[in-house]
């Protein structure tokens, strides 16, 4: 697969800067990355993922912008005749519209829209449409969606949801287990903790946004609960 | 961007109402002060306050003037700040708001009602030529009381400042000689949430203040108050926040002396 | 222009400097908490700290392109960052800067990529001594890197200049006050493509392939150490 003039010039998980030249050739320019000359490179500050083909950069830290399928924590913002603003830390505000905002039927004549979803209320919700304009249509059917309220927010950064969710859940199963809370994470960078020992759930998730790029998380995060208790 | 969230409003209230905060501070904690000296090489005097996250640079410069009409004999202090849109997603460039006025100010009255500064000395031809000492504070990352590290940076870069000779009706500054400041006014916010005082607001625990109260001691004297933003406040309750600001303003002067 | 003094004696500047040499340089990423991104960077007495916001909301709704997002830049100097001390708000020159910064910076950016939206970049010089505008957008780029927002590259500058009809770089204050020409220059320092461009002065074309190549080298060196900053942020 790999021709003579096909060379990988930074080594996997290689820390690399906007317009630093990963590879060069035959590979293929996945997330984070740009072909510019037959030449990928990077397009952030952050982590060069060369192992496959298909070169990544995962980004040190950024902004949050929507993608379908996404489950967010969000606020809302505003009510419309038929529909709810909703905040989720984007340039990007969430559309929610009556039909999409509960999987019971909402009875116009008789509800006030605010009574189902007020303004400053926080929602676990799900983004089921973004358009090449960035308009985002949001949804609560599915079950798992909810409004939340009480408990803690957490706000990290959206480029370490992933090390916070963990393979397969391992690290947020983890922080669960040792503190008895429930936590729910936005993949907008919202997080939220709710019963159980909140202070050191909040700490835990804490330490994954301060040390998320670091090596020895999860040993790190296992000192952090052990020690706080 | 999404602003502070009620959930995140109700859990700085809880924690306040069992006698703790979210950063594990006791409620007349301050957080972690540090001031540096020197920051502005081209101001005659400066100093970087940073408490927890918030960084305030107050720089002072000293330049030639007309004197005021009523005070023709004296030297001016003129005190500017700026919350420029690089300290907070929420502040915007333009000329000075409320929000910046009221912060100059204060900071302003602190420094000319405790006489800190020897103005009659500052007179170079009465009615003609005075002294401009010219405080600019310039916050550079908003994290809770700009107040209290605005103040301090002005009483430091003061204390710091040394101001130039006067020769041949020009301004010298690769001479400059010791500038005398005679007292060290220094400011502390108390603010009440229910019915507990704490000190040194961070972000949040500002928006959930039920009033604020910035004191000015110096030394010995109360030199300036400002009640802050809504609510009201009883005469005892007071009496008790001017003692709470006078302990802690002990500490603050003596971080900077 | 006071000619006082000789600004060049044998190939050495007042400074002790060749005619290549940059100032002593220093710079950092992720020096403040509230903005998305932030850099600061110092050449000689000259530093500049800058602040990113974004990508965020746009507003007044009517600047928004519907196809790909703006990038705004500020430029400021603090008012105990000169000699004589400057009156706040911004000058005629820190508005025509806030300008040429933005179209230094725009062409490296991915704007598509935020449709409506807007990446703001705000620059505050601390102390001036020549070359703000370049150290600025020297820690506006750090800050940029540091922000997380995704780019071509990282944008240098450096100026060159001419002093007693010699080409040199990086002037400081003095060298700026008595000097022949003064040019500032952006690049990408690896693709080599300038995106800041600005002449004071009389030259000729052979003179300017002299400074542009003096200048050139100097941002490959600023580079360097704009990479340092923001590789010790992880």
């Amino acid at each position: 697969m790999v021709k003579n003039m096909d060379e990988k010039l930074v080594e996997d998980k290689a820390k690399v800067l906007p317009g630093d030249v990963i590879a060069e050739g035959d590979y293929l320019s996945g997330q984070g990355t740009y072909k510019e000359d037959e030449k990928i490179k990077s397009k952030f500050l952050g982590v060069a993922r060369t192992e496959k083909s298909r070169i990544r950069v995962i980004p040190l830290c950024g902004g949050y912008i929507p993608q379908e399928g996404d489950k967010v924590i969000g606020r809302i913002s505003g009510i419309g005749p038929s529909h709810w603003w909703v905040e989720l830390d984007s340039p990007y505000d969430g559309y929610l519209s009556i039909s999409e905002g509960s999987d019971e039927f909402i009875d116009l004549d008789n509800t006030e829209l605010s009574e189902v979803y007020d303004i400053g209320n926080m929602i676990y919700t799900e983004v089921i449409k973004v358009t090449k304009e960035k308009d985002v249509k949001l949804s609560m059917q599915d079950r798992i969606c909810k409004k939340l309220s009480g408990g803690r927010i957490v706000r990290i950064n959206p480029s370490k949801v992933p090390r916070l969710i963990g393979k397969g859940g391992s690290m947020v199963e983890m922080i669960k287990d040792k503190t008895g809370s429930r936590i729910t994470i936005g993949q907008n960078g919202i997080v939220w903790v709710s019963g159980g020992d909140e202070d050191l759930a909040v700490g835990a998730v804490k330490t994954v946004d301060e040390k998320g790029h670091e090596k020895g998380l999860t040993e790190k995060v296992e000192k952090m609960l052990k020690e706080s208790r | 961007m999404m602003d502070i969230t009620e959930i995140e409003e109700q859990s700085a209230l809880d924690k306040i109402k069992k006698g703790e905060r979210l950063d594990d501070r006791g409620l007349e904690d301050f957080r972690d002060v540090e001031v540096e000296t020197g920051v502005a090489k081209k101001a005659e005097g400066s100093a970087e306050v940073r408490l927890g996250d918030t960084k305030v640079i107050v720089g002072v410069k000293f330049g030639m003037g007309e004197p005021f009409p009523d005070t023709p004999d004296e030297g001016m202090l003129m005190v500017n700040a700026e919350l420029g849109p690089m300290a907070s997603p929420n502040f915007e460039s333009g000329p000075p708001g409320k929000d910046a006025t009221e912060l100059a100010r204060v900071v302003d009255r602190g420094i000319r009602e405790s006489e800190a500064l020897p103005l009659k000395e500052l007179c170079v031809e009465e009615g003609e030529k005075v002294w401009k000492v010219m405080v600019d504070i310039h916050i550079l990352d908003y994290d809770g009381n700009l107040m209290d590290a605005s103040a301090l940076g002005a009483a430091k870069a003061l204390i710091e400042a040394e101001i130039p000779e006067y020769e041949d009706g020009e301004v010298k500054r690769e001479k400059t000689k010791e500038f005398p400041v005679n007292k060290v006014p220094v400011a502390c916010t108390v603010v009440k949430v229910g019915d507990k005082y704490i000190l040194d607001p961070s972000l949040i625990e500002e928006k959930i203040a039920d009033g604020m109260v910035t004191v000015t001691w110096t030394e010995d004297e109360l030199c300036s108050l400002q009640k802050r933003g809504n609510g009201g406040f009883t005469k005892d309750e007071l009496l008790d926040i001017f003692e709470i600001a006078r302990k802690k303003t002990d500490g603050l002067r003596k971080i900077i002396e | 222009m006071k000619k006082d003094k000789k600004l060049l004696k044998n190939g050495k500047r007042i400074d002790g400097r060749g005619i290549g040499d940059l100032r002593e340089m220093e710079a950092e990423a992720g020096v403040l908490e509230r903005a998305d991104g932030s850099g600061y960077f110092r050449m000689g007495d000259t530093e500049a700290i800058a602040a990113v916001f974004g990508p965020r909301e746009l507003h007044p709704k009517h600047k928004q392109k519907p196809q790909r997002g703006i990038l705004q830049c500020r430029y400021n100097l603090a008012p105990f960052s000169v000699e004589d001390r400057k009156r706040p708000g911004p000058s005629r020159r820190a508005k025509e800067i806030g300008k040429v910064a933005e179209g230094a910076l725009s062409s490296t950016v991915f704007l598509e990529e935020f449709p409506t939206a807007t990446i703001d970049v705000y620059m505050e010089v601390i102390t001036a001594d020549a070359g703000t505008r370049c150290v600025a957008l020297n820690a506006g780029a750090i800050a940029l890197a540091d922000a997380g927002i995704p780019m071509k590259g990282i944008i240098s500058a450096c100026a060159a200049g001419k002093i007693e009809d010699t080409p040199v770089l990086d002037l400081k204050g003095e060298e700026d006050q008595g000097g022949q020409v003064d040019l500032p220059i952006a690049m990408n320092a690896d693709t080599g493509e300038v995106t800041l461009l600005q002449m004071d002065g009389m030259t000729n074309i052979e003179e300017m392939d002299e400074m542009l190549e003096l200048a050139i080298k100097g941002c490959e060196k600023v580079a360097k150490k704009q990479r340092e900053a923001l590789m010790k942020t992880f």
